[in-house]
Order: C-alpha cells, then structure tokens, then sequence
C-alpha cells in the first residue's frame, strides 16, 4: 500500500490512513482506472464470486452484511432491494453519481479512480435483483469522472464483463452512461429518475409510489449511491462476516468521509463506520489534525450542506447515523465542513442558504419562494439593513417550509435540548427544509450575532396595525350608525 | 376471521370529527369537496393528472402513522384516514403557502382580468394571512408576452401551478409551453421560435388561477362583476357543455362548462372566440328584397335592399304560391338547416313538409351520409364508447381540425384508459402515436379494407394487402378490435370521394359484435335536422314517410330530393324556388359548379342566414335570422344528446329566430304551425317525435349533460351493394380533400382573431411522392384533374401515405373542388411543376 501521505498525487482529496481499505485499495495506483490494473488487483472476482452462487444467495449475502445505504438516508441496502413489487417487470438498477452537496467529493474519486469497482458493484446487485438493465447517472458537471466510466465501460463490454452472457453465464447486463446537465436536486433519487426519461429534473410526490414501486419509465427501480455499490465486490468476495468486523454493529464496513473547511489537513479518508468520532476525525494525527493554525473550532456541519450544524459539545459523537439524529443532525453524505472561529455565522448561513435557493428546482411553491426569500433577508441583514423582526422572521419562513420545531443540536448553555432529525416539511423533497437547517443552526446559536448586524430599530410597516383606540371608534361608529 | 358484514368497498374518513364514506380510490380532495369542506388548491385540476405542486391543499392528516401534513390532491382516501382541515398546523400550513404565493405575485389586481374571479384573489382572503412580511424587491419580467396570436402569458402574475403546461401536454398533446429556468426564476414560457400554436390554447387561459394567462378576445372588455352568465350548448357536433358570459347586451367569452358526458370543460379555440362574429358590423339586421337604386322595393332591381318583414314574407309567399301552382310541391326545395336549433329545425320542417308539401328537404349538402343510416344505426354514448376495455374504429376526418372535444375526449382514454383505437381514414389523423393501428386505405377503397377487417376479427385473417392497407396491418387491427366493444366514430373522411365506399365501410363494421355508431356528421346540428325530419324521406322522430303526424294538416308521401337533386333539379328548370336555410351552397357545396348554375337558373332564391356570404349575395329575398346566443331552444349532438341553447343577447336589427320565420312564413302561406314560444315547438316534438317521447323542456334544461335520445325506431336502411374498386394507374395520385380548424368558413372570417389563422391551401403529399415529382416544400406545381386544374403551393408530411395528395377545402388560393369528379367515386389527380 501506497505510503501515508498527505493527498497522493494519484488521487488529489484523498488522503490514505492506517485501517481497512474496502472501496479505496487502488486509489494508491497511478493507473487505478485502468481495467489492467484492476484485473491485476483482484478486479471482477467479486463477480465471479457472485456469479457462483444464486441471485437470492447474494442478496443474503448483501442484507447479511447490514451495508447501509451511502447517499444520505442511510438504509440498508438489502432490505432496500427487497421493496420491489412481485412480478413486475422490467426492474432498473439507477446508479445515483450525482454527488453534488456541497462538502461531498467521495463518490467523484470512487468515480474517477475506481469506475470499474463501480461497474462490478452494479453487476452484483443487477445479478442478485435479476436486472438486465443498469443506468449510470454522473453528474453533470463532472467530466473526468464521465470520461474515465466511459473508457472504462468500453473495456468492461469488450472483455465481457458487461453485455450479453457476462464471463460465459446466462446473466447478461446492459450499462448505460448518462450525464446530467448540472442541477444539485437530481441527486434525489424520484428527480434523477425524471432527468434520466428527459423530463425536467423536478422531484416526484412520495408517497404514494417510491421507485422501488414505481421508478424509472413507470417500473419497479432500485437507486443505489455509488459507495453503496463499490462495497460490494469486497463483500462478495470476504463476505459478509468478515465485512461485518469492521465498524460498529449497527454500521458495519467502512465509510468515505470528506472533511473539509478549517482544518489542517482537509480530504477524504476511509474509516470505519460508526467507531470513530467526530472529535478523532477533525483532531487525530491519523486524520485531519485539528483546526487550522491554532485557532479555535466554531462549529461543523456533520452531513454536508443540508445538515443542521453541530458545536465543539458533539465533538464526541460518532460518526454513526443514529446517534447523530438523535442529536439533532443528520450524518448524510458523509461531508463534514468545519468552521472555526474566524467565521461569520450570518455570512456562512448566507453563503448555505443561497446555495439550497440556487438549487431549488422550483417546482413546489414552499422551496421556491421561501429558500430565495430567506437569501434575500439574510443579504439584507449583512448589509446592514436589517430589521429586528427579522431574525424571528426567518425562524417562521423556516417554519413554514418546514413545519414544527426544527432538529437542532442541543445547547446546554441556553437551556436548549436536541431536537432529533428528520424535519418535517411542506415540501416534496427536502431540499427545502435543508435550507432551513443553517438558519436554526445559525439564530439558535449565534443570535447575538445576527443582532449585532441589525442597526435599524423596527419593522418596516407593510400593514396598518389595527391599533385598539381604532378599533374601538370603529365599532363605535358602527354602534351609532346602526347599519353597515 | 370474522363474519361481520362489511361493504367491501366502504371507506370510513373522519373529517373534522365527522365520520363519512369515501368511494374507493377517491382523492382526499374530491372525497372533502363532496362532503361539504372546501379543501383551498391552486395546482389542482380534476380533469388533469394531479401533480401536488402548490402545496396549498396541504391538511393534516392521520393514517395510522402519526399526524402530518400530506397534500390532499396527491392523497387517495384509505380506512380510518383522520383529517382535520381546520387544525392549527393545516391553518399555519395554508397561511405559509399563500404568503410565499404572493410575495412574488404583482397584486396588479385593478388591472388585471381575472381580478373578482381569480382563485388567487378568493383563496388569499379565505385562507391566507392577511398581510405580507415581505419588503424585497418583487420577481420581475416583461409584461405579458404572447405565446400565440390570441393569448398573453404575464410571467410576473404566475404561480407556477403547471396547470397550462399540463393541459398543454397531457391534455391537448401539443407541449409547446413549459417551464424553464429554476428556483424562484422559474418561469412559464414557450421555447424559441415555437409559438403554442395549439388549437386548444385558450383552454389554459380558462383554467390558470391567477391572471397570467389572457386571451386577446377577452382582454379589458370587462370585470367579472359585470359580467352575466347562462349556461348553454356550443351548437357543434359534439354539444359541448358552456357558459355564455355577456354585458350590456354583448357576449364578450365564452367558458367551457364541466359535463361529465361530453366536453368536460374544454372547448376548441374556435369556438371559444367564436363569439366575436355575433356582434360583427356586417351581421344581417333587415330583410332584404330586391330593389333599385335609390333603395326602394322594386321586383325589377337588380339590388339588394332593405325592406320590412312585412314585404319581404309578402313577396316570398307569393312565389312560394305561384311555384306551388305552376309546378305543385316539387318545385319547392330547402336546402340546409343543421345549424338550426331542433325546434327551428322541426319548424321548417313542418313548413316544407306540411304546408308547402314538398319532401325536396335536405339539410346536408351532399357532404354527410344518408339520413336513414344516421337515423337507424345502433348508437353509444361517448363515455361508453371511451370505457375501459372498449375499442374505436375512428372513420372519419380528423377529429382534431373538425371535432375538438371528440379529440381530446379520444386522447384522454386512449392514455388513462385500456382503449384501443384503429384508424380507418386516408391521413394519418392528429392522434399520431396514440393510435393503435392506423390503416389507411387508398381513397375509395375504405370499404373494401373495412370488410377485410370485419373478417379478420371474424378469424378469416388477409393473405394479402387490402385496398393498399398490408395483410399485417389488417390482421393487428383486428387484435386491437377483437373481443371489445367497438364504437365506430362514422363521418365522410374526404370529399374528393363519394360517401359510398363509407357507406359500405359502416355497413360491413356494423357487423362486428357490440358495434355501434358516432356519427361524424359536419355542421352543428346535423344530427337535429335528421331527428326533426329535414332529410328526404324522413319524418321527426326518426321516422319515415308514411303516416301523417298528429296535428300535421298533411305530409309528403314519396321521398323527394336530396341536396345534389334538388340543385340537379333547379339548374334542369324543375325547381323554381329555393329557400337556402342557413346554408352556403357557393362556398359549402362540394360540386361549386353545379352549386353556382343551380343558384343562377332558379327562378327564386330566398335565404335565411346571419351574413351575407356568397349565396346570400345572389338571393331574391332574405331574411335575417337571429343566430347564436341571440335565441333559445335546444341542440342535438352526435350521440343524440339534447341539450339546451339559452338566448343571453339581442339579435341585430330586426333579425328573428329560425323557428318564428318559418311560422311566419307558413301564416303568409295561409296555414299556422301553432308555436308562441320555443317551449311550445319543444311540446309538439315530444308529442309528434317517437324517439323525444318523454322528454321535456325543464328537464333537458335542468340536467347538465342533457338528455339522450334514444327513441326506438322502425327505420332501416338497407345495405347497398358494395362499390367497385376503381385502379389507380400508376402515373396518378388520389385525391384526398378535407377541412381544417381554420378555414375561410363564414364564421371564422368574421371573428377578428381567427381571421388571419387560416392558411393558404397547399398540396400535402408524402415526402417521397414530392421527391419523386421533384417538389420540394413549397413548391408551385399545377394539379390537373379530369374535372378541371388548379396551382398551388406543395407540403411535404409523412401522414400522408404513399398514392395520395390531400388538399383542404374552403382555404386561400386553391380551390379543391374544382378538381372533383363528381360523376366518379374517387378523383385522381397528376402534378405538374408549374
């Protein structure tokens, strides 16, 4: 294995640390994306592997190994897979390459470094759903990435790992490459579906009909992350005992996370899933080395942009999606952007906000409106011209896209308790409560803050407030008119 | 398992606390709807696919799993469902929506259209906070930008509830507008250099919620206020379901009204803007006799000139009489009728048949099938023509340019429901993909396909092509058709043909187990003219001659003359007088020729109609009539649904309703029909029509669908012998002629924003048959007939098939009709390069 140092040339971002190595073994290798290499690394045995066993073996083998679902929600990929409906066919597999929160670069290098551990990932779950037909969706804006799967499909189907009667089997796949046109909402599974048939990248209502029912050109569609997917050639291969060893006994494996921000040693680094905990990751020598030149840590966002932030108090937490919602966030992506004391909370609230309104795709009428309004007041604040009734303001616009009290980390300080993830919403998807979640993060926390941008006194009246000498003379008058 | 009888389709809801039942598979929304709680929506259409974008109908609901917010459009109703419509989180929830809804939206409501009638506006004072937090700078664009001629689309007013972008691709198939950009750019638009140029565009100006969408007709005529409405019927084939909207005494909209049975709300833009041409300054307001220069009656004029009713019926019983004693009955002829009402209709049919004697009665101008097949042929409604597990044999012109409602009627069931549709006409009809089978048999040759299909659904499968159609496109035409009931949507697909090889292709599909008929007859009323006897050889009520009906004074006893007999007739000196009832025959007759020496031979034309088009102009005497809107009484639609015709305005002038002129012409003639009120006629039909028998006035007037005929009738109209198949030799082409939405129709010029939407005639072939001549698009090139030659511009268009050159009638630059051979059954034509 390629020595401990700070981002390899091969594969800028990553940063290579003692302990297991599921998903990153070739990252070392200048010629990682290469079919030779990967032949010559232990490349489509996992396949093979598969290949000798059933399809109904393999999904065991899958659900066995607890191997949680990587692109956010965190569930378990096998019993995802079992959610197809019986007897309809034609199935799709989705691959979800659309990486896009902001702090979230993993499954780029998955992408660029590994596509063929990618593509073997897909024909394993393809085998074992009894697919014939896989969709790989990369984002748009991702060209290597788009590049490099490409070439390496090209070398896949002539070497017949993919196409028709896969290593001389019956089971034949087809592997379609599609990009994006760069829209951060397709990275929901129900809008990449509606990008992939040409539509519109706009979310789907579910309920009713999650795609695992109703998907891809109206038929059963499993959407699976593509770190979801390169776990499973290890497991095939070690199974699911020995992938079980790693991590914690409800997150077993390991897991990318990309830490970036204010620390010194920013990347993305391969640990074990639920052991290690936040304070570890940003303070180890092994990972990250603290904060940047001395200073203070401020706060962090645990689960990329859509996470409620969390303070130095949840240092201790590991990294493991259960307690992390419980604690008022969410683990997500695996994108950890740490904030340290020079920061402006307002101004990164900003800066998150505007991103979620850039990126709404405008369909429902709560994200729309609201995530671009909460942008706009919160220039309005930094720039001086902000009202005091403002600042509750944004709480009730966050209120109204995402309804009842919003998860927020607990502040024992301020007599503030966790409110556990997920939020409610208003909306189809959560792209609009997610902008809600740096300003709770940020007014909860920092208010002081927020205060102290406000140098107008009042709200500006929009309304004559009904004042009650009005009101009295008013019924008076109705009283003496005796009519209305 | 217990044994406690449960309905198995009961759904228990609570509502607020009060228990209902819902039906199965019912939308929250709807289920709420109909047990008295208006749930507020804005995206949400129930004749549209819902979609759960606006998020206002959000309510809190409880299945079992908690309360939370769920929109209830998007939410069908389940067992023990707990909603509570009223509760402070659905209360915040509604109030949250529409403070986001319109902190964007201009709140130019003083002026704006839709301002007194805008859900935005009626929704914000029901449901909504009452005041806004909002101090930013509004969304803006430029103000309002026309997506086509006739409507103006204010992105700044949009809500973005995808209700004009749905219909426009779920609804009328023509995704010509869509949403572009995203987040709070988010804007409606068309793409560039594609107008919406869809026949149905004003439907979306019908259904958005706020004032962004407005239609030009309509534009700044009037508050909604203002406004005073009546629920009527379009008079057009498919009786579509409207609302007639008028101040000080003009129709300034027309809206489509929601009938489950007919056009569920929607109509064609024709119609809808059809309006325009009631209050035109060239309307007839005054009889009209001849006269001389300085405007005095004068039987030696050779003007037009006004006169008084006195005068004119004066003079027009006294030819009548004077034909009457010269030549009898016969040498009387009415020619036209179908855009009557059915009591205008039964009038003059009573006038012609009864006082006047004459059977030389028509009101198809030889364009139409024979009125007994009409009368005889089993019928089906439409909704049960279009239920699930049905088919439809579709014969007839396209039903996109001529039938608008039937169209998308027809596009809804064949994408929501398990229908099948086989084309049976010789275009590639406006259905494109959705059609099932298209066969398209070469012109004349339809009956001959027709039969093979017959056989084919029978097991006796072609071994060979059919009428240029393949043996395989037979043999899955009739695997779409088999084992459903099939509905035959019948009409005359082309005129450049005569109506027998249809004739014989209706004979043989009526074969097929479960057919049944949908008469594609053109103009409005044709199907009322045939129930209320103007056709040879028919009585009201689907009967035949014969008998005398009660409180007839007589009744003709041969069947007289069809429209080309009579014409045939006037032109041989046979028929000296021919009363032109709301008919064109210069302009509408498919033989112009004959039309123009029948109208210049007969001793005496009189007209009964609302403009002076072509034959008007060459009448003796006219009579202006009251026209749409302007007089009450009922319509007939293809399945045989009469509905009401409500008056709202004032006719111009002096002009009268159809059914009054007829009595009063009757009086002049010496004899009284017996009618004071529409009401009145409407009574003598029930009494004198076996198939109206039972109907009344009130109830077809009550009942929003209407109430089908569905009378018994004794009639039958034997097959004839199947028509020979003419060759075509390989040099030629066929001709294929029809008509489209916009055309040089009376109507239609006389409305300002449709004036202009008519386009020149042009040649369309398919694109290698114009190869193969070397015409490229556009290209002038002669088409020579045997009856005549006309030029005209070439379109290439693969719906065409290969063999054919299709042509439409009544349009700029080319007349078709000069190319028809009216003596043959088909009419071949060569292209030259001009």
């Amino acid at each position: 294995m390629t020595p401990n140092t700070h981002h390899t040339a091969n594969t800028p971002g990553w940063v290579d640390v003692d302990g297991p190595h599921i998903v990153t073994s070739r990252f070392g290798f200048d010629d990682s994306f290469t079919l030779a290499r990967f032949e010559a690394t232990g490349g489509y045995a996992g396949l093979r592997a598969a290949l000798d066993r059933t399809p109904a073996d393999v999904h065991t083998e899958v659900r066995e190994a607890s191997l949680l679902g990587r692109g956010g929600a965190g569930f378990p990929a096998g019993v995802k897979w079992g959610f197809c409906p019986p007897a309809v066919w034609p199935r799709y597999l989705v691959v979800n390459g659309d990486e896009s929160e902001p702090g979230t670069y993993k499954d780029r290098l998955l992408m660029q470094r590994d596509p063929h551990q990618l593509i073997e990932g897909s024909l394993i779950a393809c085998y074992a759903l009894g697919l014939s037909q896989c969709f790989l969706y990369v984002r748009g804006e991702m060209a290597l990435a788009q590049e490099r799967i490409a070439t390496a499909l090209n070398e896949a189907y002539a070497a017949g790992y993919v196409g028709k009667n896969i290593l001389g089997t019956d089971f034949s796949v087809d592997i379609i490459l599609h990009w994006g046109a760069g829209a951060y909402i397709v990275g929901e599974e129900t809008a990449l579906i509606e990008s992939l048939e040409g539509n519109r990248g706009m979310p789907r209502l579910k309920p009713p009909f999650f795609p695992a029912a109703i998907g891809l050109y109206g038929k059963p569609t499993i959407v699976n992350n593509v770190e979801t997917l390169a776990n499973l050639p290890w497991i095939l291969l070690n199974g699911a005992t020995e992938y079980k060893k790693f991590g914690s006994d409800t997150s077993p494996g390991t897991r990318l996370f990309a830490v970036s921000g204010h620390v010194a040693r920013p990347g993305v680094y391969e640990i074990e899933h639920g052991v290690t905990t936040f304070r570890e990751l940003i303070y180890g020598e092994r990972f990250c080395q603290g904060i940047r030149d001395g200073h203070e840590l401020k706060m962090f966002i645990p689960g990329g942009a859509s996470a409620p932030w969390f303070f130095p108090e949840q240092l201790d937490l590991p990294l493991e999606a259960k307690p992390v919602g419980a604690a008022g966030s969410m683990l997500g992506s695996g994108a950890i952007v740490v904030m340290d004391d020079t920061t402006d909370a307002v101004r990164a609230c900003l800066r998150v906000v505007r991103f979620f309104a850039r990126e709404s795709c405008g369909k429902c009428t709560p994200c729309r409106e609201g995530t671009t309004w909460e942008e706009t007041v919160l220039r309005r604040i930094l720039d001086g011209k902000g009202r005091s009734a403002d600042i509750d303001m944004l709480l009730d616009i966050g209120d109204n896209i995402s309804p009842g009290p919003y998860p927020v980390a607990a502040n024992e300080a301020e007599g503030q308790t966790a409110v556990p993830f997920p939020p409610r919403q208003t909306t189809i998807c959560p792209l609009g409560p997610s902008s809600v979640a740096p300003i709770t993060s940020a007014i909860r926390r920092f208010r002081s803050e927020f205060e102290a941008k406000i140098v107008l006194p009042e709200t500006i009246p929009v309304a004559a407030a009904v004042h009650p000498a009005t009101s009295e003379l008013a019924a008076a008058a109705h009283g003496e008119g005796g009519h209305r | 398992m217990t044994d406690a009888p449960t309905k198995p389709d009961a759904i228990d809801v609570t509502l607020n606390g009060v228990t209902f039942e819902a039906e199965p598979g019912e939308l929250l929304i709807d289920a709420c709807e109909r047990n008295g709680v208006y749930i507020p929506r804005f995206c949400y259409h129930p004749r549209m696919t819902p979609v759960g974008m606006c998020r206002m109908c959000l309510v809190e609901v409880d299945t079992g799993r908690g309360a939370a917010l769920q929109p209830s459009c998007m939410l069908t109703c389940t067992p023990g469902m707990t909603v509570q419509t009223e509760s402070e989180l659905t209360k915040k929830a509604q109030d949250g929506v529409l403070e986001f809804l319109l902190i964007n939206h201009p709140l130019d409501c003083p002026v704006c259209d839709k301002g007194g009638e805008c859900p935005l506006q009626d929704q914000t004072m029901s449901y909504g906070p009452g005041e806004s937090r909002f101090v930013e700078q509004k969304r803006h664009f430029e103000k309002p930008i026309p997506v086509n001629e006739n409507v103006y689309l204010d992105r700044e007013r949009c809500i973005l509830c995808d209700r004009c972008t749905r219909f426009a691709s779920e609804v009328a198939g023509d995704p010509l507008i869509h949403f572009q950009d995203r987040g709070s750019n988010t804007q409606v638009n068309t793409f560039p250099d594609e107008p919406f140029a869809s026949y149905f565009s004003g439907n979306t100006v019908q259904i958005c919620p706020v004032g962004a969408l407005t239609a030009k007709p309509y534009r700044f005529k009037a508050r909604p206020w203002d406004l005073e409405e009546v629920i009527s019927t379009y008079p057009n084939p498919m009786g579509d379901r409207i609302s007639v909207q008028s101040s000080r005494d003009k129709v300034l909209r027309i809206q489509g009204v929601d009938s489950d049975a007919t056009n569920w709300g929607w109509l064609t833009d024709r119609d809808r803007f059809s309006f325009e041409a009631i209050h035109h300054p060239e309307r007839l307001t005054v009889p009209l006799v001849h006269g001389d220069d300085l405007g005095n009656a004068d039987a030696a004029g050779d003007n037009l000139v006004a006169a008084s009713w006195a005068v004119a019926l004066q003079q027009a019983g006294a030819v009548i009489t004077a034909a009457l004693d010269k030549g009898g009955p016969d040498a009387v002829g009415v020619l036209g009728g179908a855009r009557l009402s059915n009591e205008a209709q039964y009038a003059w049919a009573k006038l012609a048949k009864s006082v006047i004697g004459t059977d030389n009665v028509d009101a198809q101008l030889d364009d139409g099938l024979p009125a007994a097949m009409v009368a005889s042929y089993p019928r089906r409604t439409l909704n049960d023509a279009l239920a699930p597990g049905s088919a439809v044999v579709l014969m007839s012109e396209d039903p996109k340019e001529q039938f608008g409602t039937l169209y998308l009627r027809l596009r809804h069931a064949l994408q929501k429901r398990d229908i099948t549709l086989v084309e049976l006409n010789p275009t590639a009809s406006g259905l494109g993909r959705l059609t099932t089978v298209g066969l398209h048999p070469r012109p004349g040759e339809t009956g001959v396909v027709a039969r093979a299909l017959v056989d084919a659904v029978a097991g006796a499968l072609p071994t060979a092509d059919v009428g240029g159609v393949s043996a395989a496109a037979i043999s899955a035409a009739a695997t779409a058709v088999h084992g459903r009931p099939v509905t035959v949507v019948c009409g005359r697909a082309s005129l450049a043909e005569s109506a027998s090889p249809t004739i014989d292709a209706a004979a043989a599909l009526r074969e097929l187990p479960g057919a049944a008929f949908l008469f594609a007859l053109r103009r409005g009323n044709s199907h009322g003219a045939i129930d209320m006897g103007l056709a040879p050889g028919l009585l009201p009520g689907r009967v035949g001659l014969g008998a005398t009906p009660e409180g007839w004074a007589a009744a003709p006893t041969v069947t007289g003359l069809d429209a080309r007999g009579m014409l045939e007739a006037a032109v041989d000196g046979d028929l000296s007088v021919l009363v032109l009832v709301g008919s064109d025959p210069l302009a509408d007759f498919p033989d112009a020729d004959l039309a123009s020496r029948a109208l210049t031979t007969c001793d005496t034309v009189i007209a009964v109609d609302l403009f002076a088009n072509l034959s008007v102009a060459s009448a003796d005497i006219v009579f202006p009539a009251a026209g749409f809107a302007e007089t009450a009484g009922t319509h007939t639609n293809f399945e045989g649904r009469v509905s009401p015709l409500t008056r709202k305005v004032t006719a111009p002038g002096v002009a009268r309703p159809d059914w009054v002129i007829a009595s009063d012409l009757a009086f002049e003639l010496g004899a009284d029909l017996g009618f004071d009120s529409v009401e009145s006629v409407f009574d003598e039909i029930v009494t004198v029509a076996p198939s109206h028998a039972g109907l009344s006035f009130a109830d077809v007037a009550a009942d929003n669908d209407g109430a089908l005929v569905r009378g018994p009738t004794a009639l039958d109209f034997g097959a004839p012998e199947p028509t020979a198949v003419v060759p075509l030799d390989g040099y030629s082409l066929r001709l294929v002629t029809d008509h489209r939405l916009y055309d040089n129709a009376t109507l239609v010029q006389h409305c300002p924003s449709m004036a202009n939407l008519a386009d020149v005639a042009q040649l369309s072939l398919h694109p290698l048959d114009a190869d193969r001549l070397g015409a490229g698009a556009g290209s002038l090139v002669t088409v020579i007939s045997a009856a005549g030659s006309i030029e005209l511009p070439v379109r290439p268009d693969p719906a065409v098939p290969r063999g054919s050159g299709v042509i439409p009638l009544n349009r700029s630059g080319a007349d078709p009709r000069e190319l028809i051979d009216h003596r043959a059954v088909v009419t071949d034509i060569r292209v030259a390069s001009s």
